[in-house]
């Protein structure tokens, strides 16, 4: 086995999966999957249904623990002992593929319960504020391009504005990891191509894991793409390379 | 343009809290002051019958906060307050002393009747009033505590919670039934004598017992208010539209929960307490399944998510409760089903919620701003 001393890539990566492995029922969802992931980087994940792109993403935060393999984030910290809440605490945000905002609160509150501050139940009940709250909440307002759509309630949204009201929420967790499920499935063609642009904003100063179906949506993102099959890595690299890739096109591209 | 929250006190608030003020001053003026003959007086009997319905008005409220705020469905709020009854109960039963029927000094009738020597460990303390409000709080929060703790880190949600939270009162209601509990049995706890010194049947001590219940509502009402506008009560709705995502961005529902569901319980102690010597009696009946499921029925009646609603809603059902009953008694759960499944298909939001639906429907006609959404 290798030690963390000798295995630059994980001291030096700010996710670090390893040789993981989950199966529900029997069904082997992962089957030793292994992902390194930089500090500072975009990451495309692609892969056809079932190839476990959820799973992947819903053992990184928590929701399910792997049978075996190793998961680190930040070179140091082992996320399959943590649960949703500790490892958000960490850094680590998520959005789902089904945009998931509260519905009955406004656009506003959801930045707000979404902003990065004490989250214990003593400090919302009898906290303050902080004094930079609403300037925070202005400036995700503007890069999401939400801002005349604060006092509404998220419910009154269109699918395209509540991905992007997720997206803003997840950029007032202020997380040094990014986890995007689908963020333009269901979009129109104008709001995919407004996404890439939001999400490569965001990349400038976030580390961010895309898993995106939408190949156009790709090639705008323009980073190194992972392609997952019946799960675990298939291939590896820019999105040219990827798709020029035989076992690729057989898999996925092909069909 | 910094957005203004919800201010702490709408105007649905503020006539809520004055007529519940109001009442609590006229009340016993009607009561007390006016001459029989009087078209003002009001006979002991409908203020003892009031009294009751502000009771199951706060009932109501603190199930509104974690059913309509949190989407805790609690099925089992009965319990809480059937606790808090005997709480009151039990300092009832010590005040009575010596009156009782076998003059026993130490021990209530019905333990002398079951030829007991001792008064029970359970009862210690019971013949102090701070004591006993102490219990009245503590036991539904204690057994809220206990309840949650297990229930909310174990995160069963949905309808699975609210039918174990129906075992739990069901548990209770077999138990208290036992005579050997030492809580009375089948018969419970009654023949009450006096509160603090008054006699429990006298027309100034019902009028006193309505005052404070509705200053307790009021006072609820403040509480649960200030909970729900406060960062703290987001958190809740957030838990109610979407949980997972709750967790993932952070907070600890299963502790929001059993703070609140704690809250509540408690809430609903202190109604049970002012319930019981109004009525007279607390029996093992009050943990009955079919209680906590009328009070959902209340809430969703008057509209969950409110707090007024909800203690309007609690209102208007007993009233029907009390007026049908005279009537055609076999048939008020009859009456009550069909005001349930009338409620759910015609009036969703319940009466205070499709009313403020009315309201800005309206000011949005008007050209105003749309309203806050609650």
């Amino acid at each position: 086995m290798v030690t963390n001393a000798e295995n630059p890539s994980l001291t030096s990566s700010l996710l670090y999966l390893d040789g993981v492995s989950v199966s529900f029922d029997g069904y082997k969802a992962l089957r030793g999957l292994s992902l390194v992931l930089a500090p500072g980087e975009m990451r495309a994940i692609i892969g056809p249904n079932g190839a476990g792109k959820t799973t992947m993403m819903d053992i990184i935060t928590g929701k399910t623990r792997p049978d075996e393999g190793e998961v680190l984030f930040a070179g140091a910290t082992d996320l399959t002992r943590l649960d949703e809440v500790a490892i958000a605490e960490l850094g680590i945000g998520r959005k789902f593929q089904k945009p998931t905002v509260f519905e009955s609160h406004t656009v506003g509150d959801n930045l707000l319960l979404a902003l990065k501050a004490p989250r214990s139940a003593m400090a919302t009940l009898f906290g303050r504020p902080p004094a930079d709250q609403q300037e925070r909440i202005d400036r995700i307002l503007e890069t999401t391009r939400l801002k005349d759509l604060r006092a509404k309630p998220a419910a009154d949204l269109s699918h395209g504005q509540k991905q992007w009201l997720e997206i803003g929420m997840l950029l007032a967790q202020d997380p040094r990891l990014l986890l995007v499920d689908e963020p333009v499935a269901g979009m129109t063609d104008a709001e995919t191509a407004q996404t890439a642009v939001l999400l490569r904003e965001i990349a400038k100063d976030h580390s961010v894991v895309v898993v995106e179906h939408d190949m156009g949506f790709i090639r705008e993102l323009g980073v190194k793409v992972t392609v997952l099959h019946e799960g675990a890595v298939l291939a590896e690299g820019p999105l040219d390379v990827v798709s020029a890739d035989p076992r690729v096109i057989e898999v996925y591209l092909g069909r | 343009m910094a957005r203004a929250g919800p201010p702490f006190l709408d105007t649905r608030g503020i006539i809520f809290l004055a007529i519940l003020i109001a009442a609590a001053v006229l009340v016993p003026v009607m009561a007390l002051a006016m001459p029989p003959g009087s078209f003002f007086h009001m006979p002991v009997y409908l203020v003892a019958l009031f009294g009751k319905y502000l009771c199951f008005a706060l009932l109501a409220l603190a199930l509104d906060l974690v059913w309509g705020y949190c989407g805790v469905l609690s099925l089992g709020h009965g319990a809480f307050f059937a606790l808090g009854g005997y709480a009151m109960g039990m300092y009832l039963m010590r005040q009575i002393g010596s009156r009782g029927v076998y003059g026993n000094p130490d021990l209530p009738d019905f333990m002398v009747f079951l030829n007991w020597k001792e008064l029970p460990w359970t009862w210690w303390g019971f013949s102090s009033f701070p004591y006993a409000m102490m219990m009245v709080l503590l036991l539904p929060g204690v057994l809220a505590f206990a309840f949650g703790w297990f229930a909310f880190r174990s995160r069963v949600t949905g309808v699975y919670l609210s039918i174990i939270t129906q075992a739990m009162t069901y548990a209770l209601l077999l138990a208290f039934f036992r005579n050997d509990m030492g809580f009375g049995g089948n018969n419970g706890l009654t023949d009450f004598k006096d509160i603090l010194g008054f006699s429990v049947q006298a027309g100034s001590t019902r009028a006193a017992l309505f005052s404070l219940s509705a200053l307790m509502l009021a006072g609820s009402y403040l509480i649960a208010r200030a909970i729900t506008v406060s960062k703290f009560g987001k958190v809740l709705i957030a838990i109610r539209d979407a949980e997972s995502r709750t967790r993932f961005i952070g907070y600890r529902v299963e502790t929001y929960k059993l703070a609140v569901f704690v809250v509540s319980a408690m809430m609903a102690g202190a109604a049970g307490a002012l319930y019981v010597p109004q009525v007279g009696i607390i029996n093992p009946g009050e943990f009955s399944t079919t209680n906590s499921i009328e009070a959902v029925i209340w809430v969703a009646v008057g509209g969950r998510g409110t707090l007024v609603g909800a203690a309007l809603g609690a209102v208007v059902v007993n009233f029907a409760k009390t007026w049908f009953t005279g009537v055609l008694p076999e048939f008020w759960l009859f009456a009550l089903g069909l005001i349930f499944i009338l409620v759910t298909l015609f009036l969703p939001k319940g009466i205070v919620g499709t009313m403020s639906q009315w309201t800005s429907r309206e000011r949005r006609r008007a050209g105003g701003a749309p309203a806050a959404a609650e």
